[in-house]
């Protein structure tokens, strides 16, 4: 087997080093009754050549571009992603290295994860970034574990237009600890409805995604005020990261921490994972952070280097008291985040950002001219609501086999939403493709 | 090969990012406009994030310099212990590109993602039979975040039963992030020490097992590398008072095809698939912590699951006891590939080969340097061995020291002060893609360092020499926190 | 590390069994990290101290210090309410490892009951505890 280089001879001379007969002698502490004796019921080895087989069949009965034109956004984004990232990503000394614990040998990740967590902060208008978590869901409930940390308080508020699939996680992560998470209910034009907050004094946190779940920007400034009266922390959401090339920033808007998703940022859908969680704060609440931080520093020579720091608050050192459990992250994931926002640029990410949006605005307007109901007036940014007529789920269907995805449906998420779906547009759709959902479902 | 594996090489220096750069740069070829652009309210739109401009020269030059900073599994031995740093096969990172994967939303409707359904419903029963467990997710991104699954199981178990119980035994031994993940779903942990072999006894778990107990969370075997020969009496204690037995299944390269850890007594475990399977740890991660359990716990495992009706695989939400999600999709399914892909190149046989092999690396390593370097249990070891630097303490030489002269050698060091049970402890872990030449110059760059160390310990003490940067000042970094350029 | 004979156990404090020391001045108790636990623990990049109105009982965590390897939570030797903070230490938690009975002082306590002086040890205790130790 290619993967296991030792020889019958090989294994014979360790052997007699060892003093016994054979490899199975070498399970003695094993005792008899935890043996297992019998063959692993697996399929046979393949092959390389019988896997590439294999992976390709499964793989061509997948609905990808270009054959299909998927305009489903929803936590999960088609975005180009330059030849650059995807060959820089795979050298191998960034990939079969190991968490940067012995940092002589490990500046190449340690620089590059810096690298990320200064653009990452840029990026949300944050002070500090971590260097990753798993995804835009375990983000967030990360960072309302720390507001609970934090404020000693143990109730928070979420936005019901924060991803549906993120409020399951929060609710899951959230269960066992006793903490009472409320939901804040929707107005009529996309946006949180905040009103509920006046009478809520006991808040840890207040959590908004924006842009939301119907792609809606909310108006961060107003709610985090809202949220500070209470004395409870602003927690922003996102699972759009592109966003904030174009939008205002959650920092800007008094965001105390910030928990979401970067997947658009250079990582390829790979149907939900590995993703890319990013959590972010103000340097007052750096201590409170979970996951990896890697800081700046100087070596016995005076040359600047970088280390992790800060581990005093992490699993391996803190134990039952640390601030998350986490120990592996995401960390090639944020890696190529950095590569793509170091390739797109501070000019480039403002018109590609800018691309997205006038795409999306495209396709709601000519939605709009062929007779269909655009329910939200909030703006948006590359997602947006269409209300379809009664019935429409037999045209979704219909479509699919002319190899057109027609965004998502809201039903299951919200049953009061009958017949409304999520639409995503990016800078991948052309004006071709978007004609044409244009005219296949007007007929 | 009779020269040392360590030596200098040239390495270039690279500013940061926004150190380069000039405005209007671009890496990135940006698409055609083919729509006009739309009004937008200048009151949303902000200054656009201060990155700085490069070109595609800038950022590949950027990045091919810092990878050759970087020492990887393909630069050289990477010895951690408990981290498993075999070799990533590289069949496995091309079935992980292939477009129709890395291209797929997770939210498509089934029957345009039968390819990815079947995949992960195979790779669920692979592991369930690997493990001897009946049901698996692959939900869980990480070993700790299936540690935190398996808690918030055992937590959804209790509550349903209507049985409140508020702690869980660990021992002493144990991962930082053992204890962690019982603290973030609100248990208390009960640390139990291990015994003089360095194993649980059973009088220790049975002293302390009572109905207030939700379980235990044991690792095995265990991260002294030794075998948790009383596992099944300890499991009949635990489940004799109500309590669950949780694995932390992170040595599981080890026992492929020797053992099968729901026949011995365990309820719940999770796998980590960049140990055991193989996927790369890309320098922190992505891993995958799938989480397999008997049967009595299935009911409680995330949702969706992946079902197969008619010949079709679709994805199933109704399970009324399930504890949620603990990830927004699928996990990291990106990551699954290449363990499928592992599992299916590498066929039963081999899988236990594997773990036979790993085992006769650590050993023969145990046996060939526990006269250079002090050993505390004496005793066979499973697929990592554990050192002390006990016999340097005279010299004024510690483990640090020798890990840090290790990389002069051409060595990633082994792990390093864990366990805790072990002062200096030194634990390596060759996994079984080393071959006998590889682990043979390892060991006698250990040898060579422990007559340093007699010699001229300061060689130690300045090492290390020939990387990209000497020891660097941790203090100052941690006083003033320098986390953002 | 020092050996045992270098560690600094001056007279005009009294000891807690974790290494915190407690000096009476005037009718407050002002504590702090004794040389032996600064010498363990190397050099300290941040303590954690509590809020002026604090009050704690004997024995019950109060601060924790920390290195960049380890964390040591720390116990408050004597009743009472805590009555200033050593601010300075924010900013050079090296104080600590550099002055421990002096500038690196951790908090002045307005003692609850004066007699719990008494239970802690005295530095020949200490130093006899330490030896025992070893």
């Amino acid at each position: 087997m290619i993967y296991l280089p030792h020889t019958h001879e090989d294994i014979f001379s360790m052997l007699q080093v060892l003093g016994v007969d054979n490899l199975d002698d070498l399970f003695s502490t094993v005792p008899e009754d935890c043996r297992f004796n019998g063959h692993l019921n697996l399929p046979e080895a393949l092959s390389e050549w019988e896997l590439n087989d294999h992976m390709s069949t499964l793989s061509h009965t997948m609905a990808v571009s270009p054959e299909y034109k998927v305009f489903l956004g929803a936590g999960s984004y088609e975005h180009f992603i330059p030849a650059s990232v995807s060959y820089l990503l795979g050298r191998s000394e960034f990939v079969t290295s190991y968490t940067p614990y012995q940092p002589e040998m490990s500046q190449g990740t340690l620089q590059a994860i810096y690298e990320y967590q200064t653009l990452a902060a840029r990026l949300l208008g944050m002070e500090v970034a971590t260097a990753s978590h798993y995804d835009g869901a375990t983000a967030l409930a990360e960072a309302l574990l720390m507001a609970v940390r934090i404020t000693k308080r143990k109730k928070i508020a979420i936005s019901s237009l924060i991803h549906p699939l993120y409020r399951r996680v929060v609710q899951t992560y959230f269960n066992p600890t006793g903490y009472e998470v409320v939901e804040l209910p929707y107005l009529n034009t996309g946006a949180t409805d905040a009103t509920g907050l006046d009478e809520m004094d006991d808040l840890a946190a207040v959590a908004i995604q924006s842009p939301n779940f119907f792609g809606c920007i909310e108006n961060l400034q107003a709610l985090g005020q809202k949220t500070h009266d209470t004395k409870a922390l602003f927690v922003v959401s996102f699972t759009e990261a592109l966003a904030y090339g174009l939008l205002k920033n959650p920092g800007s808007q008094g965001a105390d921490i910030v928990g979401g998703e970067g997947q658009s940022l250079g990582i390829p859908r790979s149907f939900g994972g590995p993703a890319l969680g990013m959590l972010a704060s103000g340097k007052k609440h750096m201590r409170s952070l979970p996951g990896r931080l890697v800081g700046k520093t100087k070596d016995l020579d005076g040359k600047t280097g970088f280390v992790l720091t800060l581990a005093t608050r992490e699993q391996h050192i803190r134990r039952e008291k640390a601030t998350s459990n986490i120990c592996t992250n995401n960390s090639l994931c944020a890696l190529a985040a950095a590569m793509y926002m170091a390739s797109v640029g501070g000019t480039g990410i403002r018109k590609l950002a800018r691309l997205n949006y006038d795409k999306a605005e495209y396709l709601k307007k000519e939605l709009k001219k062929a007779g269909f109901a655009i329910p939200f007036d909030r703006p948006t940014f590359n997602e947006f609501v269409v209300e379809f007529p009664s019935g429409f789920e037999a045209t979704h269907k219909h479509l699919l086999e002319k190899n057109i995805i027609a965004g998502l449906c809201l039903a299951p998420f919200y049953p009061e939403l009958a017949n409304h779906y999520l639409l995503c547009v990016t800078e991948t759709r052309s004006k071709n493709d978007m004609d044409a959902l244009v005219r296949e479902v007007k007929s | 090969m009779k020269e040392s594996l360590g030596t200098t090489g040239l390495l270039v220096n690279e500013p940061l990012l926004w150190e380069k750069g000039k405005k209007g740069r671009c890496g990135f070829s940006l698409p055609r406009r083919d729509v006009e652009p739309c009004f937008l309210d200048q009151e949303l739109t902000g200054e656009g994030p201060d990155f700085p401009d490069l070109s595609e020269v800038d950022v590949v030059r950027h990045y091919t310099r810092l990878a050759q900073w970087n020492f990887g599994v393909d630069t050289g031995m990477y010895p951690l212990g408990s981290c498993t740093m075999k070799y990533s096969p590289k069949t496995n990172e091309k079935q992980a590109s292939l477009p129709g994967f890395t291209g797929a939303h997770p939210l498509l409707p089934s029957s345009l993602s039968q390819g990815a359904l079947k995949m992960l419903f195979e790779f669920e029963q692979y592991l369930n039979e690997i493990t001897g467990m009946h049901a698996t997710t692959l939900q869980p991104a990480a070993g700790a975040h299936g540690e935190l699954t398996g808690m918030l199981i055992i937590h959804a178990f209790h509550k349903k039963q209507g049985s409140k119980r508020s702690k869980i035994i660990v021992p002493d031994t144990a991962h930082g992030t053992n204890p962690a993940s019982i603290s973030l779903c609100g248990f208390r942990p009960v640390p139990v020490t291990s015994n003089e072999q360095g194993i649980l006894s059973v009088e220790s778990i049975a002293e302390i097992m009572d109905p207030d107990t939700a379980g235990i969370m044991v690792t095995n075997p265990n991260t002294l590398g030794l075998f948790e020969e009383n596992i099944q009496n300890i499991a009949e204690i635990v489940h004799a008072k109500g309590g669950l037995v949780y694995c932390d299944g992170a040595n599981m390269n080890a026992v492929m095809g020797m053992v099968k850890m729901g026949d011995i007594g365990i309820d719940v475990m999770q796998l980590n698939l960049h140990k055991t399977f193989s996927t790369p740890h890309g320098g922190g991660g992505p891993g995958s912590g799938p989480v397999s359990v008997a049967k009595h716990l299935e009911p409680f495992l995330p949702v969706p699951r992946v079902v197969e009706e008619n010949g079709a695989y679709i994805l199933a939400q109704d399970y009324p006891d399930s504890i949620g999600k603990i990830s927004a999709f699928h996990g990291a399914f990106g990551v699954v590939i290449k363990a499928y892909s592992y599992i299916r190149r590498m066929g039963p046989e081999n899988l236990k080969k594997a773990s036979q092999l790993a085992v006769l690396n650590a050993n023969y390593i145990k046996e060939m340097l526990k006269g250079t370097l002090h050993l505390p249990y004496d005793r066979p070891c499973m697929h990592e061995c554990v050192f002390s630097d006990k016999h340097q303490a005279v010299q004024k030489v510690a483990t640090l020291d020798m890990a840090k002269r290790l990389m002069d050698y051409g060595f990633h060091p082994p792990t390093v002060y864990f366990p805790l049970v072990v002062p200096g402890a030194i634990m390596v872990e060759p996994t079984e893609t080393e071959s006998k030449e590889d682990i043979d110059q390892f060991i006698a760059a250990f040898k060579a360092i422990a007559n340093e160390a007699r010699e001229n310990p300061d060689l130690l003490h300045d090492a290390p020499k020939s990387c990209k940067v000497k020891r660097l000042d941790e203090v100052t970094a941690a006083r003033k926190p320098c986390l953002a350029g | 590390m020092k050996e045992l004979s270098e560690i600094h156990l001056p007279d005009d404090v009294r000891y807690a069994e974790d290494h915190e020391w407690a000096r009476l001045e005037e009718n407050k108790v002002r504590v702090g990290l004794d040389d032996y636990a600064q010498d363990q623990l190397g050099d300290i990049v941040f303590v954690e101290l509590p809020q002026v109105g604090d009050t704690f009982k004997q024995g019950e965590e109060f601060a924790t210090v920390e290195s960049v390897k380890a964390v040591c939570e720390c116990y408050l030797p004597v009743s009472g309410k805590i009555i200033a903070v050593n601010t300075a230490l924010e900013e050079s938690p090296e104080l600590v490892n550099d002055s421990p009975y002096g500038d690196g002082w951790f908090v002045e306590v307005n003692p609850g009951d004066l007699s719990e002086m008494e239970n802690l040890m005295t530095h020949v205790a200490c130093m006899e505890k330490l030896k025992g130790a070893q």
